[in-house]
């Protein structure tokens, strides 16, 4: 077994042992990335010389009976995510030379916690999309099918866990960013409860929707990540005040008599048939493990994607004005200063990044405010209130993560309505603000992976790491590689 | 036809905190351009605004302050613009959720007390500034004072002349240096004052069409901006015109008012809530909290010092102007110094030396004690308040005890009859004709003797006795 393949609890037993040294993984993992990264395209910038540092001084820590727990475990962070004199690009030509002067509160975190950064993964521009296309720079490709994509925004964070590039990675999630790329490759995506881990440092698409999770090979190891990057940052006022329990204690813990919600607006008419059987198999699996299906509703899950389409793009309309040419980033020469703007704007931002600040820019409008962003704030609390309702009566709820196995490269690129129905599951869940994972739970005819969703109550992660790790010890999912 | 107009003023004031309303930099003026910057008020990408809580104190003090309703529940919100001096592109400001709601403050004018209605008090960041510099098609931005906290204190429409509008500019400057939250200098720009203006026949209910005016940067500007800005009004329409909202640049120099854009060209702010900050809920017992700390304000003090101190309003007016001045004055009066004699001491010739030197009474070498010492050796007789002109300056200039002062320079006042009676007896024998045309009627020359013999006992008989004995004499 190589160690790339490894996780994170087995390579950390590995360390403690000494049978493996922090700079033998970061080799082992640039081996890899050397020999599957030109196919897979998972990173924007490779921070070699950044990760052996880091790797030595593991090393050192190791020796010195002073392992933490993330000593020598390499690890790629989306690149929204500001990490101090390395580039952090957001995938978007706008900022292709931003280098910034601190460090995100995650990644302080992380580095507290002795990991080893092995590179900055693509994204769709600012975050902007669902299958990596929207890069500014390439398109990351789905290990199990180079002719697919990995699924967005955090595509390439996702791609890097999945093909072996990495040990573990971040990404961001706003309406799906995490746990769709996490489905369609087969690897494990959480994002927390919105307010459970600081955005200080986080490349802001839309401010309250926003939230970093981990993604990861398995639950274990998501567990072990949230123990690091969550609580309350003095950094950030939405950070929640609230005391952090160990996620990693509940793993092991059995699940009989859980109620799992099973809503009936998830089962759509029409969805990819394979989809649906694993996910109904799943389901049969948590009955099997003593956890209990319930029919629940949640009947506003219809309007979600229209009211987040609203609220997320007057947000990012205002969160990308910053992006001037005046500071830094990318700055084109204009006769005057709107000209400058204008063009700076226009040959910085991709398509898909203008057409949002310009719904945006309309929804927040004089006279339209009212019609667009109060009503979808109203339907927002609509979703929340439907949510609220359903946890009365189970502990947490089961959905399918997406519509469709990964499509191809170009599939939706023409269409954007159709692409941004690809997080129709998973978008209601950041407007009500509460955590859900994507776990593996299946494969298609075509060997392309399924994921679940489960969603759990405001600040509840443990319980959806606890039916997650149960579930995935139950099933082999999770063990199977991509053939690259 | 007779004209009123209406004026309601938007007042933008600095508040004197140490660090800036969003991020841990120095709010300190006057600093080489940038050197007061973070990532945060830099808008760099990712960074996240964290509220100062002391610039809500000073918000939540100020509404208190002029009685307004403090919000228990209150946000921001963000306007946005494009401009180089705003980093973000956006200003953190309060839009919909104020922390401060309708109060008032009162002004005098004409003797008359006037309630002048305070709409709203919020909290915002303020922007950076553009410098031009040589003549090269670019201008330079400086973005130290990028996110300096604000308050912006919205007038009702209550004002109804260009000297309402200075009074109450006074007034809430005056208040403003009594919480200590502002030090109101509007020359430096840490005190602004944009106006709303419209016309209407007396009488008539309905208002006019208004203009605002912008760039009002002195004190001395205030009346004139809307003076003239009031005339171009009424001229506009007794020429059959009418008046178009807009928004209009007051210039100094011309001493006019111009057009700057219309309605129509008027920004879209787009405002909407801030998701990056939390809506700030603010405790009942907070709020006690700081309002029992408030100092004593001017109207009470000033009310205290005439019925305490039996001081006029016009005396009671100038001294509760400045809270260090009342406070000078409070601690004199404690000191032993008579209250009417403290005042006119401070309002005549302690206030003629600071103007000349250009001090505040803050920088007063004098003691508030050394004052009342020398207003008790008047009461006792040893000086003539003639002399303690001279014992004043020179206490002034050197700092020493007036009883100092009067030694070393032998100033002690002659109260010995027999002394003052030769002196008057001398200068009565050098001067038969004064005499003879004073007994003739000529009664004017009283003062003639009088100086005559001051200057014979270089100016230290006790006055008094003086006139006494020399009336005595002469009749």
């Amino acid at each position: 077994m190589e160690l790339y393949s490894l996780g994170i609890s087995e390579l950390s037993r590995m360390l403690e042992k000494g049978e493996v040294s922090a700079g033998d993984i970061t080799a082992s993992v640039y081996k890899r990335i050397d020999a599957v990264e030109d196919k897979i395209k998972a990173y924007v910038t490779l921070t070699l010389a950044d990760a052996l540092k880091m790797a030595e001084e593991a090393d050192r820590d190791i020796t010195a009976g002073n392992k933490k727990i993330l000593s020598g475990i390499p690890m790629a962070i989306k690149d929204n995510m500001c990490t101090r004199g390395i580039l952090t690009t957001c995938s978007s030509k706008i900022l292709k030379n931003f280098v910034p002067p601190y460090e995100s509160t995650v990644t302080s975190k992380l580095i507290e916690s002795g990991y080893v950064l092995s590179g900055k993964t693509n994204l769709d521009e600012f975050a902007m999309g669902s299958s990596t296309e929207n890069s500014g720079f390439h398109t990351t490709r789905n290990p199990w099918d180079i002719k697919r994509i990995p699924g967005g925004s955090s595509g390439g964070s996702a791609a890097a866990v999945a093909a072996d590039e990495c040990i573990a990675a971040l990404g961001s999630d706003t309406g799906g960013s995490i746990r769709q790329p996490a489905a369609l490759c087969g690897v494990v995506g959480l994002k927390p409860t919105y307010g459970r881990v600081s955005r200080y440092g986080l490349v802001a698409f839309a401010s309250s929707l926003d939230q970093i999770g981990p993604i990861t090979k398995n639950v274990m190891d998501s567990a072990i990540l949230m123990n690091i990057i969550s609580g309350r940052d003095p950094m950030d006022s939405t950070s929640a005040p609230i005391d952090l329990p160990d996620f990693a204690s509940v793993i092991g813990m059995d699940i009989k008599g859980m109620k799992i919600g099973i809503p009936e607006e998830y089962f759509l008419e029409g969805m990819d048939p394979e989809v649906e059987k694993a996910v109904k198999d799943a389901i049969k699996t948590f009955d099997s493990l003593g956890a209990m299906p319930v029919k629940v509703s949640l009947p506003h899950t219809g309007y979600a994607v229209a009211a987040y389409y609203v609220l997320a793009t007057s947000e990012a309309s205002s969160n990308l004005a910053r992006y001037d040419g005046v500071k830094y980033g990318f700055r084109a020469e204009g006769r005057d200063l709107m000209d400058m703007y204008m063009r700076s704007r226009a040959q910085g931002f991709g398509a898909e990044v203008k057409r949002r600040i310009m719904l945006g820019t309309y929804t927040l409008s004089s006279g339209y405010y009212d019609a667009y962003y109060k009503k979808a704030q109203q339907v927002r609390t609509l979703i929340k209130n439907d949510f609220d309702n359903a946890f009365r009566n189970v502990d947490l709820i089961l959905t399918p993560t997406s519509p469709t196995p990964a499509f191809k490269m170009g599939e939706k690129t023409d269409d954007p309505l159709q692409m941004y129905l690809a997080d129709i599951f998973t978008i209601s869940v950041n407007l009500a603000g509460v955590p859900g994972i994507s776990i593996p739970c299946g494969f298609t005819s075509e060997n392309l992976p399924v994921g679940l969703q489960l969603i759990g109550k405001h600040f509840d992660e443990e319980t959806i790491l606890k039916a997650s790790y149960a579930y995935e010890q139950s099933t082999e999912w999770h063990k199977r590689k991509p053939n690259l | 036809m007779k004209y009123e107009a209406v004026i309601g003023l938007e007042v933008h004031a600095q508040m004197l905190t140490d660090t800036k309303i969003f991020c841990g930099c120095s709010t300190k003026f006057g600093s080489e351009p940038n050197t007061q910057t973070c990532q945060i008020c830099i808008g760099m990408p990712g960074v996240l605004p964290v509220l100062n809580k002391k610039a809500l104190e000073f918000a939540i003090r100020t509404g208190l302050a002029m009685n307004c309703r403090i919000s228990a529940y209150s946000r921001f919100a963000r306007k946005n613009y494009f401009y180089p001096d705003l980093p973000k592109g956006y200003q953190i400001s309060q839009y919909e959720n104020p922390i401060c709601e309708h109060g008032y403050i009162e002004i005098v004018v004409d003797e008359e007390i006037k309630k002048i209605g305070i709409t709203r008090i919020h909290m915002e960041e303020d922007a950076g500034k553009n410098i031009q510099e040589g003549a090269g098609n670019y201008s330079f931005v400086d973005l130290n004072r990028t996110g300096v906290p604000l308050m912006e204190i919205v007038s009702e429409p209550d004002i109804r002349s260009p000297k309402e509008a200075a009074e109450y500019m006074k007034k809430l400057r005056t208040i403003l240096r009594y919480l200590g939250v502002c030090d109101g200098n509007m020359e430096q720009g840490s005190l602004r004052c944009d106006a709303n203006v419209s016309i209407r026949p007396i009488g008539q209910k309905e208002y006019g069409t208004r203009a605002e005016v912008k760039n009002i940067n002195s004190f001395k500007f205030v009346e004139k901006a809307l003076e003239y800005e009031i005339k171009r009004q009424i001229r506009v329409i007794e020429e059959g015109g009418k008046i178009i909202q807009e928004t209009r640049l007051w210039d100094s120099n011309k001493g006019i008012t111009e057009s700057m854009r219309s309605k129509e060209e008027a920004h879209d702010y787009r405002y909407f809530p801030d998701p990056d900050l939390v809506p700030i809920t603010v405790e009942q017992k907070w709020i006690d909290e700081i309002r029992a700390s408030l100092p004593e304000l001017p109207d009470v003090k000033r009310g205290r010092f005439v019925s305490e101190f039996g001081l006029p309003e016009y005396d009671a007016d100038l001294l509760t102007s400045e809270k260090a001045v009342a406070e000078w004055f409070e601690e004199t009066v404690r000191s032993g110094g008579q209250p009417k004699a403290v005042s006119n001491w401070m309002m005549g010739d302690l206030m003629r030396l600071l103007n000349e030197e250009n001090k505040t009474i803050e920088e007063c070498p004098l003691k508030p004690s050394q004052l009342a010492d020398m207003l008790k050796l008047i009461d006792k007789g040893t000086i003539s308040g003639k002399i303690a002109k001279t014992v004043f300056d020179e206490m002034y200039k050197t700092g020493k005890d007036a009883e100092a002062i009067v030694k070393e320079k032998g100033l002690i006042q002659v109260s010995d009859e027999g002394a003052i009676e030769k002196a008057i007896d001398d200068v009565i024998a050098k001067s038969p004709k004064e005499v003879e045309r004073f007994k003739a009627g000529d009664e004017k020359l009283l003062g003639f003797f009088v100086g005559q013999v001051m200057k014979a006992m270089k100016g230290k008989a006790n006055p008094r006795m003086l006139n006494e004995i020399l009336k005595k004499k002469l009749t």
